[in-house]
């Protein structure tokens, strides 16, 4: 699919059958919940949409669809162009721990097949869920089963394969921050030529390791890997670290009594025999995590480098704006106003209603 | 074609020395002691007078330590070696969970599935100081009089005692008076610590009144045994939040003899650098063995410890080169996290040996202006902990 750099406004499906724990990633990733405070979450009625802007120039358009059969139903039907066109990622969850598997693939399979009706080129997330309830010694057994039967389906629905990815998560653990860090990367329009230039900034800074991450979603955007880090065995380390900055936003509200939302620091630095890391804000959406040797120097001077660095990612920004589609001006400057109330870091989906299921 | 980062873009080391001078951030953010650094070291000394005063009242400070330490005269030690802990109470109060969830890093959620303990039960932690439990099944008649009680009793620093609070608490006070008559009368040394456990899942006024009456019941009986002169401290603890562990420390703290100089290098820290609060934390067990004197609060040690994982974590992730090799002796080991975007509130924190750390709680007026004053103080209480510990 084409990645113009004016299709700022990506529509995102989140779906599966009531129960899979659509809602629950949802909250955890986007609105700040964490894992124990799911379960009250009450069914969703219908669809619940969320905006999230990432890097100023993608905007997250993410339909969270209630699963129940009836409203499954609707969608399929009655509101079968409205949700279907102009997809960019359908993310499909399935719930591991699911008695009625074969239900579980009808509702799959008529769901991509209106996807492919409307939305041909679009991507497909598949998530096995819940793995967490799965014994340790099953886990990869049970995952690959299940992939390959549903990847069986998408090509029945005439997805190619690399149209097609598949992930096992669970929100007790960071695989859900791995799975949806692909989700994002794939989304951002100018990954590479953030990437670009992060690379030219790691390079001046003679870092090991940058990265980029959105401090909402604390989601990992892109990461640049120089010299023996490329060897860093911890290769989930970015997940990891979405996870441990989302815990510390946590821990860091609950002392200063404030939203996990409005949480933002101006800084972070942490210093080793062997390394030195610091996290510094880039961009009104982003933070950078720089890594670089052990070295008091080279560490004051990269930190006034990302200072210099910030208007040129600004720059980037600006330019993706004038590119604006008038269509979307209306939407933006919604964006914007948020922006003024200095609640970049806010929380802009609704949250589920309590309701019986 | 314009460039990537501008003109002025600062050049990486080793020109970076020159630059240094003029670079606003060198004196905030220069760590190097003195010995490494002499122009920041010595405008430092000579930055402020008051600063080098109190310098020498440190030292002064740092004198008195060690005599204390190392002399041991006045008291006898109270008792050799580590800290050694006895949980005891009624069947199914949280002993074993109490002991499994500090020292053995056990979940809370798995203590679920713990089974009753019908043997002594011994835990131990090694990490900057060794930390040493044991878990007394209920069904040990240890205050009977043909029980050798002294093979139990003899070296435990503190009892700890566990009420369940979202159980009948009755009995348990009344075998908790027998116990602390029987210490009293027995091993007069030893400290008698009450949890009034499972606070979770309590409303804030229902745990207040349960936290006061048995104080108040325990006390008043006590008096009327004729030892309520005896301290007994209380504390409102849960597995599944920090409360255990700040009580854990608090318990700890009382049990090391180098308690009160610790405390004092701590409190003058804070006044001298505008500290709200400082803690030294094993960082393994994540208690800590030594705070200032000015309030605690667990909402102030929950930030910190949490901010301690951080940088466990952290430190995980990228520290993977030096892994089973020690790392470079002359570097400082600190870190510092901002509270917003303001950065005037921070946490800091420095290693001071392996598993210790000085944790602090940065308050308003602290920003980086400050770091020059932090950092060299920091180090000056550095070498006085050093020599409290001989690390
Ligand atoms: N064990 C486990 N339970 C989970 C996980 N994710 C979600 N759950 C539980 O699954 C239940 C249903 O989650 P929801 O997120 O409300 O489900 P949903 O997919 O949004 O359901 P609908 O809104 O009806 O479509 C919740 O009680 C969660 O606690 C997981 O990774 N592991
Ligand atoms: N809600 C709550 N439950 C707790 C807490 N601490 C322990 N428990 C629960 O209390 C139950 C008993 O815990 P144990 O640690 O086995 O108690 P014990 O005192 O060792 O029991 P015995 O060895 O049989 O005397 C377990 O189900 C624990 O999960 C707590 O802080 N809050
Ligand atoms: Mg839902
Ligand atoms: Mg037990």
């Amino acid at each position: 699919m084409e990645r113009s750099k004016r299709q700022k406004q990506r529509k995102v499906l989140l779906m599966g059958r009531s129960g899979a724990g659509k809602s629950s990633m949802r909250s955890i990733v986007f609105s700040n919940y964490v894992a124990r405070d799911v379960r009250r979450l009450g069914a969703t009625v219908d669809v619940e949409h969320s905006n999230i802007r990432f890097m100023g120039n993608l905007m997250l358009n993410l339909w969270d669809c209630g699963g129940q059969d009836s409203f499954v139903e609707s969608y399929l039907t009655n509101q079968r162009s409205h949700v279907f066109t102009h997809v960019a990622v359908l993310i499909f969850v399935f719930d591991v721990s699911s008695k009625d598997t074969a239900s579980d693939m009808l509702s799959f399979a008529s769901t991509i097949r209106a996807l492919h009706e409307y939305s041909p080129s679009s991507r497909i997330f598949v998530l096995i869920h819940k793995m967490d309830l799965v014994p340790p010694e099953e886990k990869t057994a049970i995952f690959q089963k299940k992939s390959s039967d549903i990847r069986k389906a998408c090509e029945d629905e005439e997805f190619l394969p690399d149209q097609v990815g598949f992930w096992a998560t669970s929100i007790w653990d960071q695989s859900l921050y791995r799975a949806w860090t692909q989700v994002i990367y794939y989304l951002v329009p100018n990954a590479s030529a953030i990437e670009n230039m992060l690379s030219k900034l790691a390079d001046v800074l003679d870092a090991r390791e940058l990265m980029l991450y959105e401090r909402t979603t604390c989601l990992v955007v892109t990461h640049i890997s120089r010299g023996s880090e490329v060897k860093n065995p911890f290769a989930d380390r970015f997940e990891r670290l979405s996870s441990i900055l989302k815990t510390h936003k946590h821990s860091m509200a609950k002392h200063t009594g404030t939203m996990a939302s409005e949480v933002s620091f101006a800084e972070m630095q942490v210093k080793t025999g062997s390394f030195m890391f610091f996290i510094t804000r880039l961009t009104e959406n982003t933070n950078l995590a720089i890594v670089i040797a052990n070295d008091e120097a080279a560490f004051n001077c990269a930190r006034i480098n990302v200072q210099l660095a910030k208007k040129e990612f600004a720059h980037l920004d600006i330019m993706e704006k004038k590119a604006k589609d008038p269509q979307r001006a209306a939407r933006d400057s919604v964006a914007a106003e948020e922006d003024a109330r200095g609640s970049e870091d806010g929380d802009m989906s609704s949250q589920g209603q309590p309701s019986d299921r | 074609m314009h460039t990537l980062f501008g003109e002025n873009i600062l050049s990486p080391p080793p020109q970076e020395e020159e630059q240094a001078s003029t670079n606003p951030f060198d004196l905030a953010f220069n760590s190097n002691p003195p010995a490494t650094s002499d122009a920041s070291g010595g405008s430092s000394l000579q930055q402020n007078d008051w600063l080098t005063q109190h310098v020498q009242n440190l030292s002064v400070v740092d004198g008195a330590t060690s005599y204390s330490h190392g002399e041991q005269s006045g008291p006898p030690p109270r008792r050799k070696g580590n800290p050694r802990l006895l949980f005891m109470g009624l069947r199914r109060c949280g002993k074993s969970s109490v002991q499994k969830v500090v020292f053995e890093k056990l979940p809370p959620a798995e203590t679920l599935y713990l089974e009753a303990t019908t043997k002594i039960e011994r835990a131990s932690m090694q990490s900057f100081m060794t930390f040493d439990s044991a878990e007394l099944p209920t069904s040990l008649p240890v205050q009977s009089p043909d029980y050798d009680h002294a093979s139990i009793f003899t070296n435990i620093g503190s009892v700890i005692w566990i009420i369940d609070s979202q159980d009948e608490y009755l009995t348990s006070i009344s075998e908790l008076l027998r116990l602390a008559v029987f210490l009293a009368e027995n091993y007069p040394r030893i400290n008698l610590e009450v949890f009034i456990h499972k606070t979770d899942g309590l409303s804030e006024e229902y745990k207040y009144d349960t936290f006061r009456e048995v104080r108040q019941r325990v006390q008043d009986e006590l008096t009327d045994y004729g030892y309520g002169d005896r301290p007994v401290s209380y504390y409102q603890t849960s597995i599944f939040d920090h409360s255990i562990f700040e009580a854990m420390s608090k318990v700890i703290m009382k049990l090391l003899p180098a308690l009160p100089s610790m405390e004092t290098l701590l409190t003058k820290l804070c006044s001298t650098c505008r500290i709200q609060k400082a803690y030294l934390f094993d960082t393994l067990s994540k208690i800590y063995i030594a705070t200032d004197t000015s309030p605690t609060f667990l909402k102030d040690y929950e930030v910190c410890s949490d901010y301690v994982d951080v940088i466990v974590d952290i430190k995980q992730l990228y520290g993977w080169r030096d892994e089973g090799k020690q790392g470079d002796q002359n570097s400082i080991e600190e870190s510092m996290v901002s509270f917003d975007k303001s950065g005037d509130t921070y946490i800091y924190t420095r290693e001071i040996s392996n598993n210790l750390s000085l944790i602090c709680l940065m308050g308003q007026g602290s920003g980086p202006n400050m770091r020059p004053v932090l950092d060299y103080n920091v180090e000056i209480l550095n070498g006085a902990l050093q020599k409290v510990f001989k690390v």
